[in-house]
């Protein structure tokens, strides 16, 4: 018990360290640059307003889904940095589905999930066959694979799209099939999301996969060694292309609440950058589900309460990917740290109990 | 796995460090930003109307786009004792955090609030009927619903027609014969831009070769990569353009770069604020006029017409007529042989002998 007991808090010491890090050197580079940290910490640490803590949580599902998109991939050993462009074209696909309007209300809104997830799964997934059949990295395919997709999207945004004023977006959403969701304060300030739930089931149903799965089994043991995967007669080459293909299909879902929730379009007010925050994240919660969940709050908390910055401070908005950047590094490194220091400890352990049995012997 | 960890957890960074660094570029190369304290918001304290102004992304310091509303907004609060709120977009945020920054300005009590960029189109609809008292304005903006707004005014403008007249200048200019065109963003708004200026280069010189392209198909990203509008640039200066015309927000400075590095006799042409006035000492010689989009004249005048108790609202055009687009004659050595050619053109255009189009 004692001994559970120190492990969690040697677990919990790593965030924390990373934490108290990413803080200190965000203070450093504002002073640095002349403004005042003091005021930038009590702008940030402030209680959000009601309609931002509508959007944290908004924003926290968002960003979930896609570290779950990045933790299937890191899991399994793969580095799937195409998050980006394989939410970017689902989006768009279910978007230009969804408005087309083949189905009515809930079914619509259904289908255009499936379609998200396909389309993600099939373009993560030219990145999966490529490194399964010929060794491509799947780093350097994905990020290939995101520009492609932006490239892409723009292409027939512009020339199938409709166009309004001096922007051009997918068709608006049949009125029946936008979700809206709960207002637990004013209405003006804003729903959190009816689809923001898809970030529970998605959490819900990795941590099942992972760890009450066959499929989960294989994709761990692979992630750690491929060949003792191997060994035990696991087909390392269809686990890529599989996992790849998961990944890319949550991926899929990432945009997913926003566009049910009040974009009713794939246009201005798609948000880009998710998938990279995602990676972050992932990094982060250490691909645990829950850890995951912690570093997706911290960082749309970051991010949103960012804006409150531009009134009464001085300090810039995007001040806060330094934090968020330190942390990431900070959580890798201390755990690093933090697993040499507890092995060491192990060690020593280990020999005192040695020492203690071979000295009773004797 | 361990190692996978670290080379993805230093890649993540480097991507989030990246991001940061194309916002600070988009910003004028960090040095040059004007700095706090030139900022008028901070020291106005008059007792008129108090206006907010809402950035795009690049932000105040583009020395383009954003900078030219602020130079409205400045002329405002010093004619109508006003006071100011400002705020700025970052790249890639959520659609909601454009709203909460126009909620904010609201709440914190101005009376009209300027979204500068079309991006703010989606937001300003949202958040307008929730402030009746309180007169909102979107530059390059549009309605995205079929309810009309009444505190809402539309302020766009006749890019084409002052394009037409750089491209006048960029082809009497050329000794190539090809010119070339950088633009941010592959959309409808950038596209009249194109259009005006292709027509403009052709109406002076019919057998004139114009070099088309674009940083990104859709991504707003490409109004604030300076680096990005280099390399366009540097390829149109390969491909034998003597004079590159941006419009591409902060990116231009890339062009003009592309522009000094391709050295003597070649041009680049600015966008949206005089950028003669703007560029660094080093870009100052090759660039040879601005297409002025007076977002500074729109801003301005949209705030006037709140101060006089009448706001704005709906759609409002500036056009040559109104002076809301024009030519710089700046730099007066590079230009000087050419203004009456350009006022010839101008004047026909006015006239409406001449009809620009709106499409490539």
């Amino acid at each position: 018990m004692n001994g559970r007991l120190k492990s969690v808090g040697l677990a919990l010491l790593a965030p924390a360290i990373a934490i108290v890090l990413s803080i200190l050197v965000t203070t450093l580079v504002i002073a640095a640059v002349g403004s005042s940290p003091g005021e930038f910490w009590s702008t940030m640490f402030e209680v959000p307003k009601p309609r931002l803590r509508v959007d944290i949580v908004n924003q926290t599902a968002m960003i979930y889904i896609a570290a779950v998109a990045a933790a299937i991939g890191f899991r399994m050993g793969l580095f799937n940095i195409g998050l980006e462009g394989q939410y970017t074209i689902a989006s768009f696909s279910a978007a230009t589905f969804a408005g087309a309007a083949y189905l009515g209300g809930f079914a619509n809104v259904a289908a255009s999930l499936v379609v998200a997830m396909v389309v993600g799964a099939a373009w993560a997934g030219i990145a999966g066959v490529l490194r399964a059949t010929r060794g491509v990295s799947e780093v350097i395919s994905t990020i290939m694979l995101n520009a492609i997709a932006v490239t892409l999207v723009g292409y027939f945004l512009n020339n199938y799209g409709v166009k309004e004023g001096n922007s051009v977006h997918t068709k608006n959403l049949p009125s029946g099939t936008t979700l809206g969701g709960w207002s637990p304060f004013e209405d003006r300030d804003g729903d959190i999301w009816a689809l923001a739930i898809v970030a529970v089931l998605v959490g819900v149903g990795f941590w099942a996969l992972l760890n009450k799965t066959r499929f989960g089994f294989d994709l761990r043991a692979s992630g750690q060694s491929e060949s003792a995967a191997l060994a035990s007669g696991i087909n390392p080459k269809r686990m890529i292309v599989i996992s790849m293909m998961l990944s890319g299909a949550v991926a899929g879902l990432i945009w997913m609440p926003a566009l049910f929730g009040g974009a009713r379009n794939y246009g201005t007010s798609f948000q880009v950058g998710l998938g990279f925050l995602g990676i972050a994240v992932a990094l982060l919660g250490r691909n645990r589900p829950i850890g995951m969940l912690f570093g997706a709050l911290l960082f749309a908390f970051l991010s949103v309460k960012s804006n409150d910055l531009t009134f009464g401070t001085d300090v810039s908005p995007s001040i806060v990917q330094i934090t968020q950047g330190v942390a990431v590094l900070a959580v890798v490194v201390t755990y690093e740290v933090v697993r040499r220091w507890r092995t060491r400890l192990e060690q020593r352990a280990v020999s005192r109990e040695l020492t203690a049995t071979t000295g009773a012997t004797a | 796995m361990r190692r996978l960890t670290k080379l993805s957890a230093v890649a993540a960074v480097a991507a989030l460090a990246l991001a940061g660094c194309g916002g600070s570029d988009s910003k004028g190369g960090g040095g040059d930003k004007p700095a706090a304290g030139d900022d008028v918001c901070k020291t106005a304290d008059g007792d008129g109307p108090k206006i907010g102004l809402a950035y795009d992304v690049g932000g105040r310091g583009d020395r383009s786009f954003n900078d030219s509303a602020y130079a409205g907004l400045e002329k405002a609060v010093g004619e109508f004792d006003a006071t100011c709120i400002e705020g700025e977009a970052t790249d890639g945020e959520a659609e909601s955090a454009r709203e909460d920054r126009l909620r904010n300005m609201a709440e914190n009590g101005a009376t009209a609030i300027v979204g500068v960029g079309f991006a703010y189109s989606e937001s300003v609809n949202a958040v307008a009927p929730d402030f009746p008292e309180v007169n909102f304005a979107v530059i390059d903006g549009f309605d995205p619903d079929d309810q009309a707004n009444e505190n809402v005014a539309y302020l766009g403008f006749a890019e084409q027609e002052g394009s037409f007249l750089v491209g006048v200048a960029a082809a009497e200019k050329s000794k190539s014969g090809t010119i070339g065109f950088v633009g941010g963003v592959n959309n409808e708004l950038i596209q009249k831009f194109e259009a005006g200026y292709t027509a403009g280069a052709k109406a002076a010189k019919p057998d004139i070769k114009v070099e088309v392209a674009y940083i990104q198909e859709s991504d707003l990203k490409g109004f604030g990569d300076p680096a990005g509008g280099k390399a366009a640039a540097a390829g149109e200066f390969d491909k034998g353009a003597d004079v590159v015309y941006h419009a591409a927000g902060g990116s231009g400075s890339g062009v003009f770069d592309a522009a000094v590095e391709a050295g003597e006799g070649n041009w680049a042409i600015g966008v949206d604020s005089d950028q003669y006035l703007t560029a660094t000492a080093e870009q100052k010689p090759f660039i040879l006029t601005s297409m002025l989009k007076r977002v500074d004249v729109a801003t301005y005048d949209f705030a006037k017409s709140v101060d006089a108790g009448k706001p704005l609202t709906s759609f409002v055009t500036y056009d040559l007529k109104q002076d809301g687009v024009g030519y710089s004659t700046a730099n007066k050595t590079a230009i000087d042989g050419l203004t009456t050619t350009i006022d010839d053109y101008k004047a026909k255009i006015i006239a409406g002998d001449i009809k620009v189009p709106t499409k490539p």
